[in-house]
Formats: structure tokens, sequence, C-alpha cells
């Protein structure tokens, strides 16, 4: 271990799902607790924090009810974006020096149905929704519809991506949806935008999950097993990449940000994908996971159908994807899913992730999220 | 379509001319990026030496979906919420321009694929229609080219 290494010693999460009741800010606290208790640390040892929703509140709130220790706390809305950026600062801020103990949470809570945002927040003009355009179901079904006619994907396998995430939370306690789901229920249920059906895409949720990361005397202190996060990046959208809450794209291509953001994140790491045990990437619907797959670099594009048909991406497989169900078993509470995939990555890292560890002790994590209107957080992770 | 009988949905997305609709985009004068809607600072090169730019009227259908569930109001004006009908949404790719993403008048799944050639028209705005209110859309080209209507 060299000096700069910044590890995560705590992990911490509220189930994902409904919780009438209870605040986004409550299930917070929750997961905070728990990754402190997780990583035997006490909150007033804390000093720094960041964290965020894009629907519940101000994360640095959560003092009111932890503890007013003073720490410095720094508060994050960036989407889908938002706990892959608190992780980015809390990573950065360790990696300086500035800060030994660091706390990460991520938590939503979102009504039921389509998000329904409003244009003008995304520098749009009201035109875009009143005409029904601002709608992130439409983006992804547009995007894997060209995809699939690019590289000779089938609506087969798009129910067989949706039906893994529903036996992967089956096995997963903290999941919204645990009913194993068969590919035909999956083809059956209703259309929702062509070529996804409603069981291909995730809903908007309720959770929250919390990371504890250290560094120096801390990390290697530390009696949790030894999990290290190599690398966080963060990436907008460049010119020529298609992206959600688009009125026009360019006819120029240019690489996506998810792979731009893995592409930088894996050569901080010194890891290449073909090193990567266990991934989680933004299954926001079933297409988006296979598209994913290929810009991340851990499958090239048009090698999905094999790999998924073939059983590769399930626990077990040769590259076991979303093993918590991802957001299509977990719901997608925005500001809490990107720590849920690094939460996920350190129980398997650990070979403590129970009815749904993989086998082989997995060495090498990837999470990657990606979100409106065009941004992506990747880290790589190791034991 | 006359132009003297309707009302755009907003000012300087579209214009009527002669009766043909065209789009209001905008184009880079140093590096010739064409935007749609119109900008006012090129999205590639970032110069604000741009100027609006009518766009194509015809192009082929990049990629399309049908949306099948009523989009919550706001920001989606429905004319009467309990009468949704699906709808088709697309990307237009315009020749050598830019691609526009819009609503089209097709919603069978049957009828539309990529690469479809389609045709700027206008519609019935959703919430408007009855005050005369419209937006721009795409349909399948199906007769022969109109006069001189290929932008």
């Amino acid at each position: 271990m060299s000096a700069e290494d910044v590890g995560i010693i705590g992990a911490g999460i509220h189930p994902f799902g409904r919780h009438p009741g209870v605040t986004g800010l409550q299930m917070a606290v929750a997961a905070a607790r728990a990754a402190l208790a997780d990583a035997g640390v006490s909150w007033p040892e804390i000093d720094f924090a960041a964290g965020g929703s894009d629907a519940a509140g101000n994360a640095d709130t959560s003092v009111a009810m932890l503890g007013l220790t003073g720490v410095p706390f720094v508060n994050v809305r960036n989407g889908c974006a938002t706990g892959g950026s608190a992780l980015t600062v809390a990573h950065a801020m360790l990696r300086a020096g500035s800060a030994d103990l660091a706390l990460v949470v991520g938590f939503d809570k979102h009504p039921p149905g389509a998000f329904s945002p409003d244009p003008e927040d995304w520098g749009l003009g009201r035109w875009y929704g009143e005409t029904g355009l601002m709608l992130t179901t439409q983006f992804f079904a547009m995007k894997i519809q060209r995809y699939m006619s690019e590289h000779g994907i089938s609506t087969a396998t798009l129910a067989e991506v949706a039906a893994k995430a529903s036996r992967n939370g089956a096995l997963n306690p903290n999941a919204w949806r645990r009913r194993p789901l068969t590919a035909q229920e999956i083809l059956a249920s209703k259309m929702v935008n062509h070529p996804l059906t409603q069981f291909m895409f995730c809903s908007p949720g309720e959770g929250a999950t919390a990371l504890v990361l250290a560094r120096g005397a801390r990390l290697r202190g530390s009696a949790r097993p030894l999990v290290l996060l190599r690398s966080v990046a963060l990436r907008t959208r460049s010119f020529g990449s298609f992206e959600v809450f688009s009125p026009s794209i360019a006819i120029e291509s240019a690489p996506s940000p998810t792979a731009v953001a893995a592409a930088a994140a894996f050569e901080a790491a010194g890891i290449g994908p073909a090193d990567v045990d266990v991934a989680q990437v933004q299954d926001t619907e079933s297409g988006a996971e296979l598209m994913h797959l290929a810009e991340t670099g851990l499958c090239q594009h048009g090698e999905q159908e094999k790999l998924i048909t073939s059983g590769a991406t399930g626990i077990g497989g040769r590259l076991p994807v979303n093993t918590d169900g991802g957001c299509l078993a977990n719901g997608e509470p925005i500001g809490a899913s990107g720590l849920r995939q690094v939460h996920e990555v350190v129980l398997q890292l650990r070979g403590g992730a129970g009815e749904r560890q993989i086998p082989g002790r997995p060495r090498v994590g990837f999470t990657h999220v990606y979100g409106a209107p065009g941004v992506s957080a990747c880290a790589v992770l190791s034991r | 379509m006359n132009g003297d009988s309707v009302t755009p949905i907003t000012e300087g997305l579209f214009t009527v001319a002669d009766g043909l609709v065209r789009l209001i985009g905008s184009q880079c004068a140093r590096c010739g990026t064409v935007a749609f809607p119109r900008q006012f600072s090129c999205p590639k090169c970032t110069s604000v030496e741009v100027s609006e730019r009518l766009l194509a009227r015809r192009g082929t259908l990049w990629s399309w979906t049908i949306q099948c569930f009523p989009p919550k109001s706001p920001p989606y004006a429905a004319d009467d919420p309990g009468a949704f009908e699906p709808y088709g949404v697309g990307y237009v790719e315009l020749p050598g321009e830019v691609r526009v993403e819009a609503r089209l008048t097709e919603a069978d799944p049957g009828c539309l694929r990529i690469g479809l050639p389609m045709e700027l028209t206008l519609v019935s705005a959703p919430g408007g229609g009855t005050r005369g209110v419209v937006t721009y859309a795409f349909r399948p080209v199906t007769e022969e080219p109109d006069r001189g209507g290929t932008g």
C-alpha cells in the first residue's frame, strides 16, 4: 500500500423500494450510521463529507441527526452522477491529504411514475416538454433502437438482461423487486417506448447508500478486508455524442461521456477492462446495460448478444454485471444509485455478498453511472 | 398549411413561408456546424459568430420510438388527459446539417423504420389544438417530391 492509496472501509445501505413515512434524509442517516458502524468509526472522527440527492433535500442537513461536529460537508446535486461526484470529491480530498476519513452519502425519494423534469432547468424551452419530448425513456428507446440495427441485437436479448437483473435482485435483501421474472413475462409486459417494455425499465424509487473512505494510518488500521478505490473519473458530454434531452444531435459522432470517463478511470487506475472481475453499469433499461458494457470497454460492440445469452454476465459467469440487480431490481433513487454500485462492489471484493457472492474471489471491480444531460462517473476498485 | 391561420407553440422555432414550414437553426461562421434550435454560440468550436439558417425540409429517419404512456403534466400539455393516444418520436437526419428530434405523424411501429424518408410538417400542438397552436413534426414521405420543398 502506498501513502497515496484511498480505500473504502465502511459501506452502509438503507433498503431500496418504497418507504412511506420515511424521508430521504432519514434514509441517508440510516445508511451513514450503517457505514460508520461497518467501518468501526464514530461520526466525530469524520473530517470530510460529501453527498446529495436529486429530489430529497440537502445532504448536509443530516448533521442535525448525525451530530453537529462542524465537519466540512459539500452538497452535491449532479443528476445520476450525484453519488459518483461525491465520491470524486472525497477521493480527491483524501488523495490531497486534506482529510483522513471521509463519508459520502447518496439518497433519494421520488414519486411513482416517469420523471417529470422542468425543461427550463435543463436549458430548454417550455415547448420541448409541452410537446411531449422531455422523457428520458424516449432517449433510451431511440438509442437502443439505433444500436440494435447497427449491431444486430435482438429484442429477446433485451428481455434476457431484465430477467438476469430480476434473478440477482431476488438474491439481494436490500433490493426493491425480488421476484424473478421470465423473459416471456418481460416481453409480454406493457409496451412503454418501442422496443422497450415496462419490465425492461427501472422505476424511480427510494433508497440511500453511504461509504466511509480512508487513507494512511486510518486505512492501514482498518479491521475490514482492504478494498482500494483505485480511481474515479467524472465527465460531461462532448460535441457529437447522443445524449438525453437533445432537441438535435450532430451528424458527426464522438465518444460518449461514458466511454471517456471509463477510459480515464482505467488509465488512472493502471488497470484495464479485461482485468475486471465484477461490474455494475447503469441499467436505466435493459438496452442501457448492454450498450454501456461496450462503451466502458468491458466488451466489443456487437458482442453483447453472445455474452448475455451465454450467461457470461450472470453471477458465476465470466463477467458478472449488476450483481445486486442493478437499477432494474433496485429502482432508481437518482442520488443513491451510484454509491449503491460501489457498495455492491465492496461487498463482492470482500467476499461478503451473501447468496449473490460471485465465485473465484474477485479482485477488481468497476462501477459506471450515466444520466441527463450527458454525464457519467466511473470508478475502479480492487482488493 | 396557411401561415396566417396558425399560432406557433413558441417564437423562433420554425417559420412558415409560401405555405412551407421551415425549422430555424443556426450555423457557425467559423466551422460550419449547424445547430437546432437556433443557438447564439457554436456547440463545437465555441465561436459566437453564428447566424440563422433555415434547415432542409426533408431527411431520413435516424431512430424512432412510440411514446405509449401519457407523459406527466407538467411539463406535457395534454388536451384531454383521459384521451391519450400514443405518438411517434424520432430523430430525422437532415443531410449535411443536423439530426432533429421531433414528433412523428406516424404512431404505428409497423410503418416506421430507420432510413425512412421524412418530410417536415405542422401538427396541432398538445394542449393548444383548440386554439390553433401548432408545432413541427415529421411525416413519412408518401407523395412525389413537392414543389421546391426540399430545402
